[in-house]
């Protein structure tokens, strides 16, 4: 079996399972519970069930495992940019603020 | 001198510890209010803008976080009034770099490809460089709830407040921007690069 059909027939197992199996969402349900479970924001019973689609459904977690990689990388991207002091003094801006500190 | 010692010379209003702290906090203040405004010189005239009210305001500082965080509230305040007057850009739709779902609800995801860690990916200048281009493609609207939760480590709350949006709006946004990130990073986080 070719890898298109097999997963045109995964798609078609995992839209039967999620739309008859109890507690079962789908992945576009899921997707509306991605921010709240990542928060800690989610009920127990929530993230149960936002656990449990986890657990079928392959394609949420290689989307989870990237969003949670974008969003580790996003807050650490600029620590480099916490510049340290440099070697020359702002002149310009030293004087334009104690003019301002001085006219008032 | 310590941030303590400093503060107690501002409020004598010494020269000198005005001038220490321009010099001390303004490069990194640059660099964050350039970040979020994108103008470097709309950022020179925040930091000034934001140093001139720290100064006088200095008085009303409580000694309750460090002289750092009280300074970035401040230089949040003074950044984002700026972003809120200058004139709204037109945006481009984000749509396009958010999930897919076939008609049944089922995810349209590429699987079983190994993700390199955000250590690899932030081990090299140029990944990096392209991490920050690509958060710079998002839309303004995005890209600036992304920043100041994300980045800027403000709160959900916070940000609403700062952005005059509800907090479910904020939410929102920062799903749809990191959602749209995660599409513009999958060459980087695959090990592509490009």
């Amino acid at each position: 079996m070719n890898a298109l059909r097999r997963t045109a027939l995964r798609n078609w197992l995992h839209g039967v399972m999620f739309k008859s199996v109890p507690l079962m969402i789908n992945c576009r349900e899921f997707e509306g519970f991605i921010l709240e479970y990542l928060e800690g924001d989610l009920t127990r019973r929530q993230s149960f069930v936002f656990e449990t689609h986890l657990k079928v459904c392959r394609e949420c977690r290689d989307y989870l495992t990237a969003y949670q990689t974008t969003t580790d990388v996003v807050k650490r991207v600029f620590q480099d940019e916490e510049a340290p002091v440099p070697e020359t003094v702002p002149e310009d801006l030293i004087k334009a603020v104690l003019e301002a500190k001085n006219a008032r | 001198m310590d941030d303590d010692g400093l503060v107690a010379a501002l409020l004598s209003g010494s020269d000198t510890a005005a001038r220490e702290l321009v010099t001390r906090h303004s490069p990194w203040m640059l660099a964050v209010s350039k970040r979020i405004l994108r103008d470097p010189v709309l950022a020179e005239d925040c930091v000034q803008e934001a140093l001139i009210a720290a100064i006088t305001k200095i008085a009303t500082f409580e000694g309750r976080s460090s002289l750092k965080s009280w300074l970035h509230r401040i230089l949040m305040n003074q950044s984002l009034m700026k972003l809120r007057v200058r004139k709204r850009r037109s945006e481009d739709s984000i749509d396009d770099l958010l999930p897919e779902f076939y008609e049944n609800g089922c995810r349209i995801e590429e699987v079983g490809s190994q993700y390199r860690t955000p250590e690899e990916i932030l081990g090299s200048r140029e990944t990096v460089d392209l991490v920050k281009q690509h958060i710079e493609q998002l839309p303004e609207s995005y890209r600036i709830v992304l920043q100041l939760r994300d980045i800027e480590e403000m709160t959900t709350a916070e940000v609403a407040d700062a952005l005059e949006l509800t907090e479910t709006n904020v939410k929102v946004r920062l799903h749809r921007a990191r959602s749209a990130l995660k599409s513009l990073l999958e060459p980087v986080m695959r090990g592509g690069g490009s």
